[in-house]
């Protein structure tokens, strides 16, 4: 790991009027790392994402990314949201296209890189298409296109796939570290087995609005052995800690929020 | 293919209703010996209103109505997209505006009609001023409506990415309001023919109201009073077809 991580989150504190959700909390991400950030509903994992991607100010506390400060369109950041949020008046290649077309990228690179996103996710066939008619599945890959479109060093996924049925769900959970390829990930999400699958370290952010736990993930296995591993003992008493310690930090958050 | 056979089906069947229930018109017409002046028949209204085209008489009168109903609506349409984009992006000034906006789009501005000769004068400005006000309460609402109710989370998309204000404004805002837009449109479009008309009444030399105050008092012609009707209600839908045309134009425009 290099002395200077691309992601690094000190003493972190944020409220929404008078309620705190997040307090001193710290964390670090490497280059070409995986984390997934575990928590309850209305723990703050959502809000700590948009923090990271300069749509929320800190009210106490540093990040930095690359060593500079968090700021909404920065190029090294891709971003995709719970749902895909594509617009509808664009074709999907111009809504893979918008992160380029905003930055003011030359044309032809921009439909390059578009050609090259959509190839990546499998979805290349879909460029004209009417966003509107596509699947849950399809809408998915097309907003991930989006996040990877500029070659992102720092993906910020908030529960990218929770919308999606539970096949389609397993499907992106076991390509996501070949999608995401040498790039580092923040993954924001409720499901364990997700978390366990894409990251290299699985956070737990409890009810104190601080990482409380952390246990190591599968992705740096083989494709092919993630699934098998999950299911392994190890892998189950895994999932198991993970679920005991989930459902302790909802009963807190829970009890912080009555 | 199947809703394609349903929708011809649909407007075959439109059009048989329409022609039965002119054929119901005509039949009465002639059965009860009505006499014309109270109610002309469908085919006497039909040969008035090919006369009044071949003579010129319906085209003396269209052009002025056309001209004040595209200025008119022009200068409204823009006003009044200007003015619910305004109090769509800004809050504050759709707190303070909004109220004023809703009392003005509940006044018959009709009424004021006879204000408006007094300010402008018998000729064209007063009917243009009266379409402009007419058509942009209905855009301007619609549209604040419209573009404060955007996607929420395609703003914050936008915003993600970097957009600047004018890019979030252009780009995702006025989008997303599109289609209620438009909506707001079709609506001011149709009320600019009442409005031309409502300013013809008032007075003036030439156009569709004109004709039908002609048709009905000096001429006592009511088979042209008809057939300045179909001319007008011809109009009516011909602006709110401009109106579609424009949004699926803008659609594809944007895709």
């Amino acid at each position: 790991m290099s002395a200077t991580p691309l992601l690094a989150i000190d003493s972190l504190d944020f409220s929404f009027g008078t309620r705190q959700i997040l307090r001193g909390l710290s964390l670090r991400v490497e280059r070409g790392e995986a984390v997934a950030l575990l928590g309850a509903n209305g723990s703050g994992k959502s809000t700590l994402l948009r923090l990271v991607a300069g749509l929320l100010e800190p009210a106490v506390g540093v990040i930095t990314i690359g060593g500079s400060r968090p700021r909404a369109g920065r190029p090294e950041i891709g971003i995709a949201f719970q749902d895909a949020r594509l617009a509808p008046w664009r074709s999907v290649a111009r809504n893979v296209a918008l992160p380029l077309e905003l930055a003011g990228s030359d044309a032809s690179l921009a439909r390059a890189a578009v050609a090259s996103a959509l190839e990546r996710l499998g979805v290349a066939h879909l460029g004209d298409s009417d966003p509107t008619t596509l699947s849950g599945g399809e809408r998915g890959r097309v907003a991930l296109a989006r996040a990877l479109v500029r070659k992102p060093e720092l993906i910020l996924l908030d529960e990218p796939f929770a919308a999606l049925d539970a096949l389609t769900r397993d499907r992106f959970d076991d390509e996501l570290p070949e999608l995401v390829g040498g790039a580092a990930l923040l993954l924001v999400t409720h499901d364990i087995d997700e978390a366990l699958l894409a990251a290299d370290r699985v956070l737990l952010l409890g009810a104190s609005g601080r990482i409380e736990s952390e246990a190591p993930g599968l992705r740096r296995l083989p494709s092919t052995a993630r699934r098998a591993a999950l299911a392994a003992p190890e892998g189950a008493a895994q999932r198991a800690a993970l679920y005991s310690a989930l459902r302790d930090a909802a009963k807190g958050a829970g009890a912080a929020n009555a | 293919m199947r809703s394609e056979r349903v929708r011809s089906g649909g407007a075959a069947t439109t059009l048989l209703a329409g022609l039965a229930a002119l054929a119901v018109w005509e039949a009465a017409v002639r059965v009860t010996n009505v006499p014309q002046f109270l109610l002309p028949a469908p085919s006497a209204v039909a040969l008035r209103f090919a006369e009044a085209w071949s003579d010129g008489t319906m085209l003396r009168h269209l052009v002025p109505t056309l001209q004040e109903l595209v200025i008119g609506g022009a200068i409204g349409g823009a006003a009044g997209l200007l003015i619910g984009v305004a109090l769509g992006v800004s809050g504050a000034a759709r707190r303070i505006a909004s109220p004023y906006l809703v009392a003005a789009q509940s006044t018959p501005l009709l009424a004021l009609g006879p204000l408006f000769v007094i300010w402008f004068g018998p000729g064209p400005a007063a009917k243009i001023a009266i379409c402009a006000l007419i058509s942009l309460f209905p855009l301007a609402i619609s549209t604040l409506v419209a573009v404060r109710d955007a996607d929420p989370g395609i703003l914050e998309l936008y915003r993600s990415l970097g957009a600047s204000r004018l890019q979030l404004l252009f780009g995702a805002r006025l989008p997303a309001a599109r289609a209620g837009i438009f909506a707001g449109a079709r609506v001011a479009a149709t009320l600019a023919v009442v409005g031309a008309i409502v300013g013809e009444w008032l007075g003036g030399s030439a156009g569709l109201g004109v004709l039908v105050n002609l048709a009905r008092g000096s001429l006592f012609d009511t088979p042209l009073l008809f057939a300045t009707l179909l001319q007008i209600a011809i109009l009516g839908v011909c602006a709110y077809a401009a109106v579609v045309v424009a949004e699926r134009l803008a659609s594809r425009l944007s895709r």
